[in-house]
């Protein structure tokens, strides 16, 4: 159980030109859990980002599951939990319909469902415990149970990587619940996660190792931390290794995002502009 | 009648029918597309900018319906990188783009000597002048419209849902992007002789709107729409038919407010449908506190007393007042 799924060398992400992540070294055994914590702006859901493709490398080699992320396309072997953005768009849509999207990474155009794609989209909602809300509308579900939508969603390609973006985030302690059974499943399964997370919760037991960001840059990679010594200096017994201690030092590093910037100027000379840079944080 | 009947025996009014059909289906399906990306208006823009193109063809003797199609595409791939590179106020760049297609065509029109009468037929639609190589390529387009919307629906439905989830599936998102623009720009012309440039946003989105104030999934309200489409434009042309022994009716202008009207009337329905479905939501599964009786209680709740039922863990809670109450025994709990 050796073989490396995530290999990530001196990697650095610049966006619009602003570096955001540097020198980052990251190895991810096959059915390891990692956990990337760390305050909001550290930069761990960029970091998440970089390693699905989303965000490209400035510097540095990114291999997944040995093979370098230029030439990569087995993506029916990765699942992402994308961080929920209001799973309902313009159009109503069936929670059934959502997980589906997750098998496209094993279709092939203008076919239809067969039959093991259906069992697959079942299974993955039994998983996440939506079993017999498959014909209700997104809409019409809290936010822990569309959390849990996405996740089947990831789950019904049948990956064996996981990423997970902040899943827990305004989710209430018993979806919260749900979610880290269902992780302990795939974990069970052998599965390998990579979950971006504020604060474990539930989580915290299925935890292999804990990788923390500071300000863009790895500050701790090992055992797993609690939350508290995450987020408050010396409140664990052990001592803690010194990149941690530098980053405890901070106190409680949970920063409330700051909306950007909006003057109501039309910017209309140049609609060609790039964007203003958003650090896609966590919000 | 019979008036009527001979009428739609006519060539033209035959032709009418064949256009308004393909046109009825292919808009609403990429309209339902444009709606879930909240895009509701690129319809809109595509069909001023192709206003241009209309315009083009007049002043240089080509086809108005090719032309319009080319201008149409690339308008439609202008917006779709304007809106990709998002700028928080793209939509005002749009507006530039649209207010500079209307202002180009007119002005264009002019130049090639044409009255705006002729310009008229492509803003508010002339579906009964339409030509027998127009009602081809009408009915073309549109099934290829219709065959990559329906064909690709697990695909298109998947990027407009959750673009970075769609990326990470190794889907490629700007593809499928560009596609749905080029579709828009498409349909915009194909229903530009039924309903007119102006007008044309209404037949894509309208029946979408109408839609899914009933439905549930994405499936059937695209099909819901397909239909709602075909039933409005057919529906509208045979009423202006109807009515052109009496008075002077454009087909255009009669198939939105048909969508319209049927809009209206399904309004009300799914306001109804919502607010029911929001009272009949399950209360969250907590035990009460303690145990409390209602005070006297004259009647019997059931399934005909006319209080709302609400699932509460394994029993139901009847809404009563502003109350709860769960049948404990022979009498009510307050829950």
């Amino acid at each position: 159980m050796s073989t490396t799924v995530i290999d990530l060398e001196n990697g650095a992400v610049a966006i619009n030109g602003r570096p955001i992540l540097r020198h980052i070294d990251l190895q991810v055994d096959a059915g390891q859990f990692v956990a990337l914590m760390g305050a909001n702006g550290s930069g761990k859901s960029t970091l998440v980002r970089a390693l699905t493709g989303l965000h490209p490398l400035a510097s540095g080699s990114l291999s997944l599951f040995g093979t370098p992320i230029d030439s990569f396309h087995d993506w029916r072997r990765i699942g992402f939990v994308p961080q929920r953005s209001g799973a309902a768009g313009g159009v109503p849509a069936s929670v059934w319909e959502i997980v589906a999207a997750g098998r496209l990474t094993r279709r092939r155009l203008m076919r239809p469902l067969g039959r093991h794609d259906r069992a697959a989209i079942a299974s993955a909602l039994e998983v996440v415990g939506l079993g017999d809300r498959a014909g209700d509308s997104v809409s019409a579900l809290s936010g822990g149970q569309q959390q849990r939508v996405l996740i089947a969603r990831a789950l019904a390609g049948e990956p064996d990587l996981f990423f997970l973006d902040e899943p827990t985030a305004g989710v209430d302690l018993p979806n919260q619940q749900v979610l880290a059974d269902t992780l302990r499943t795939l974990s069970v399964r052998g599965a390998t996660i990579v979950l971006v997370a504020h604060e474990l919760g539930p989580m915290a037991p299925l935890i292999d190792r804990a990788v923390v960001m500071r300000d863009g840059r790895v500050a701790y990679d090992g055992r797993p931390l609690t939350d508290a010594e995450v987020h408050q200096p010396g409140f664990g017994e052990h001592p803690v290794d010194p990149a941690v201690a530098a980053h405890l030092a901070e106190g409680h590093t949970h920063h409330h995002p700051q909306p950007s910037r909006h003057d109501h100027a039309p910017h209309v000379v140049s609609p060609l502009d790039t964007p203003d840079p958003r650090p896609s944080e966590e919000s | 009648m019979s008036d009527l009947l001979h009428l739609l025996g006519l060539p033209f009014m035959q032709r009418a029918l064949l256009a308004a059909v393909f046109t009825g289906l292919a808009a609403p399906a990429v309209g339902t597309y444009l709606v879930q990306r909240r895009l509701a208006l690129m319809g809109d823009g595509i069909g001023h900018v192709a206003v241009t193109g209309v315009a083009l063809g007049l002043l240089t003797g080509a086809s108005p319906t090719w032309t319009a199609v080319v201008v149409a595409v690339l308008g439609a791939t202008v917006i779709e990188v304007i809106r990709e590179r998002g700028h928080a106020n793209g939509d005002v760049a749009l507006a530039l783009l649209f207010y500079g297609g209307l202002a180009g065509g007119v002005l264009i029109t002019g130049l090639a000597g044409q009255s705006g009468a002729r310009l008229q037929q492509y803003l508010f639609g002339a579906i009964t002048t339409i030509s027998v190589a127009d009602v081809w390529l009408t009915m073309i387009l549109a099934a290829v419209v219709i065959v990559i919307c329906v064909g690709l629906a697990p695909q298109l439905f998947a990027v407009a849902q959750d673009q970075e989830f769609a990326r990470v599936a190794g889907l490629n998102v700007r593809v499928y992007n560009l596609l749905v623009a080029v579709l828009a720009a498409v349909s915009v012309t194909v229903a530009m002789r039924t309903v007119g440039l102006l007008l044309v946003s209404a037949l894509m989105v309208v029946p979408v709107a109408t839609a899914q104030q009933v439905t549930r999934t994405f499936r059937t309200t695209l099909t819901a729409a397909m239909a709602i489409g075909t039933a409005a434009s057919l529906g509208g042309l045979v009423l202006s038919a109807y009515a052109s022994f009496h008075a002077r009716v454009a087909p255009g202008p009669t198939i939105v407010l048909l969508a319209l009207a049927g809009f209206m009337v399904t309004w009300p329905l799914g306001v109804f449908l919502r607010s029911r479905q929001r009272l009949r939501a399950p209360f969250p599964a907590v035990q009460p506190e303690g145990h409390e009786v209602t005070d006297e209680h004259p009647h019997e709740h059931g399934p005909t007393c006319g209080h709302v039922a609400v699932p509460h863990g394994d029993h139901v809670d009847y809404v009563h007042d502003g109350h709860r109450h769960a049948p404990h025994g022979t009498h009510y709990d307050e829950h």
